[in-house]
């Protein structure tokens, strides 16, 4: 089976400092990958290399596109690459406010994707606003109001919304559930999981929680200074861990 | 003391110009060019003055407008300058003039190939107030990713229920680049694929756009919303035209108000055709 995204040898630096080296991986159709480590371990560099917003120095990242089969994304020119971010794949911020216009309406929000690959007919966008500010559980009559005056949790949903309004395939996703209330995590996961079940959506997820992963992922990668040390099945790796380094991480999840 | 002609020096006349004959080749594409201070503030035409100046010849005759009047202070003191500056001749007849420059209207009357119409813009980026950064703008021009200009309209229509954008409303040239048409009233929107030449000047943001004779100009609307040139629903208390765009004017405290052609040259003329209006059926009281 073709592999829907395929990483090959990705390698970022920062002037001499490491961001990410050496990744590989393949990432099949309706799989979720989890990607935890410590702050500055470069989960979030791979993530932007992955995802376009970064150019990484070596290595390549092969996306199977609908029309032409696999196409590597870092050679694409800017224009298909910018076309693709914003039909084909989709991008969680950790904080809603960048990945949210504040000063547009909750429903210009999710419109956006929508007139952004040529929807010209305000009732066809309006509905489909509606219905997703429904699906993810935003009361209608919020529509017209603006996120600024949503909560954390409300802002979060309403990015995830805007992002899957387009029916991507892949969803980039940068701590989603960071900065929120543990019970407000708690939904939102529940939301995330029965979305990504529903649209079958592929999905890669950067986080330092590692309930985050255990519930969503189903295979996940340690990276520690820019490598990944460790791979496999999400409950095998969080189960059984083999390196020190995963040992201490999972170790380190306190309990109640 | 003498001036050079029209004020500005010639290496600087030769680079607006060249700036211009870009912006002619490219309609609607923004040209950024090097604006020079002129003596008066910045908001008060600084644009379209030194479009003005590089495109005038000894043998032009100058019309400035102002919101479609010949007679208020930025039309008076920018015709006061050239006239000083050029000793050209110039006139408030739109017929005669071969350059207006206008601030925020086009005549009512169609403009010939003869003439030229010099716009003074404000701000030309029609996607600053979606986008601030003007690297992704310029970036979204040049991938013709236009789709956030709709987000503003599809704003408008879900908090007003139609789209309330009356003026500076968006356009797409030759199905190429949006463009801003500076802040006149979309009455005008339509008017703008006319014979003349139409220059467009930014002084302070410090960009030229131009529109060569018959551009394809096109409103940007929704398909079930399209796009509606407007105006106030009387006829001009002064002339009778029920065709002109008409101003508001407050003319006591107790809520009285008239409505009059912004032209202020076309209402002349139809005065002078058909005489004035003895009774004005259009004054209205607040409730």
């Amino acid at each position: 089976m073709t592999p829907l995204l395929k990483v090959e040898n990705l390698k970022k630096n920062y002037g001499t400092q490491i961001g990410c080296s050496g990744i590989s991986f393949n990432l099949h159709p309706g799989e979720v990958m989890g990607i935890v480590g410590e702050s500055g371990s470069g989960k979030s560099t791979l993530l932007n290399c992955l995802a376009g917003h970064l150019q990484p120095d070596e290595g390549s990242v092969f996306y199977n596109t609908k029309t032409d089969g696999l196409v590597d994304t870092i050679l694409m020119n800017e224009p298909d690459r910018r076309m693709l971010g914003r039909t084909d794949w989709a991008f969680v911020h950790q904080n809603p406010r960048d990945g949210l216009r504040m000063s547009i309406s909750a429903g210009g929000n999710v419109g956006e994707r929508l007139m952004a690959v040529g929807e010209r007919h305000y009732g066809h966008i309006r509905e489909n606003a509606l219905s997703w500010i429904d699906q993810v559980e935003i009361s209608t009559d919020r529509i017209d109001d603006r996120p600024s005056t949503f909560s954390g949790g409300m802002q979060q949903r309403l990015q995830i919304a805007r992002n899957l309004v387009t029916g991507p395939r892949l969803v980039f996703m940068d701590e989603p559930t960071g900065g929120l209330d543990v019970s407000v995590q708690a939904r939102l996961l529940d939301l995330l999981r029965s979305l990504v079940i529903k649209m079958n959506l592929s999905a890669i997820i950067v986080t330092h929680d590692l309930a985050v992963v255990r519930l969503l992922a189903d295979r996940l990668m340690v990276m520690k200074s820019g490598h990944v040390i460790e791979s496999g099945l999400t409950d095998q790796v969080l189960d059984d861990p083999q390196h020190a380094y995963t040992q201490l991480l999972v170790s380190s999840v306190l309990q109640v | 003391m003498d001036y050079n002609f029209a004020y500005l020096d010639e290496q600087t006349k030769r680079m607006i110009r060249r700036a211009i004959l870009k912006g002619l080749a490219i309609p609607g594409y923004q040209v950024p060019f090097s604006s020079r201070e002129m003596p008066m503030p910045y908001g008060w035409g600084t644009g379209g003055v030194q479009v003005s100046a590089s495109i005038l010849t000894p043998e032009d005759r100058l019309k400035v407008i102002d919101q479609g009047a010949d007679d208020t202070t930025n039309a008076v003191s920018i015709r006061k300058f050239f006239e000083k500056t050029a000793k050209i001749p110039t006139t408030e007849n739109t017929e005669e003039a071969t350059v207006i420059q206008t601030r925020h209207r086009i005549p009512e009357q169609p403009l010939m190939d003869s003439q030229i119409l010099v716009y003074q813009v404000p701000i030309p980026e029609p996607l600053r107030f979606l986008e601030p950064r003007e690297s992704e703008t310029r970036k979204m021009h040049a991938l013709q990713e236009y789709g956030l200009m709709h987000v503003k309209l599809y704003e408008d229509i879900s908090i007003n229920g139609a789209i309330a954008t009356s003026y500076a409303y968006p356009v797409k040239v030759e199905d190429r680049y949006v463009m801003d048409p500076s802040p006149i009233p979309k009455f005008d929107n339509p008017k703008m694929e006319m014979e003349a030449v139409q220059l467009f000047g930014a002084g302070r943001e410090q960009r030229i756009y131009a529109l060569p004779p018959f551009t394809k100009v096109r409103s940007l609307d929704f398909e079930d919303y399209p796009f509606e040139p407007s105006k106030a629903d009387y006829k001009c208390n002064l002339c009778g035209s029920d065709s002109s765009y008409l101003d508001e004017v407050i003319i006591d405290d107790k809520g009285g108000r008239m409505f009059v052609c912004s032209d202020t040259d076309y209402c002349q003329k139809m005065i002078a055709k058909h005489g004035e209006v003895s009774k004005p059926d259009n004054q209205r009281a607040l409730p």
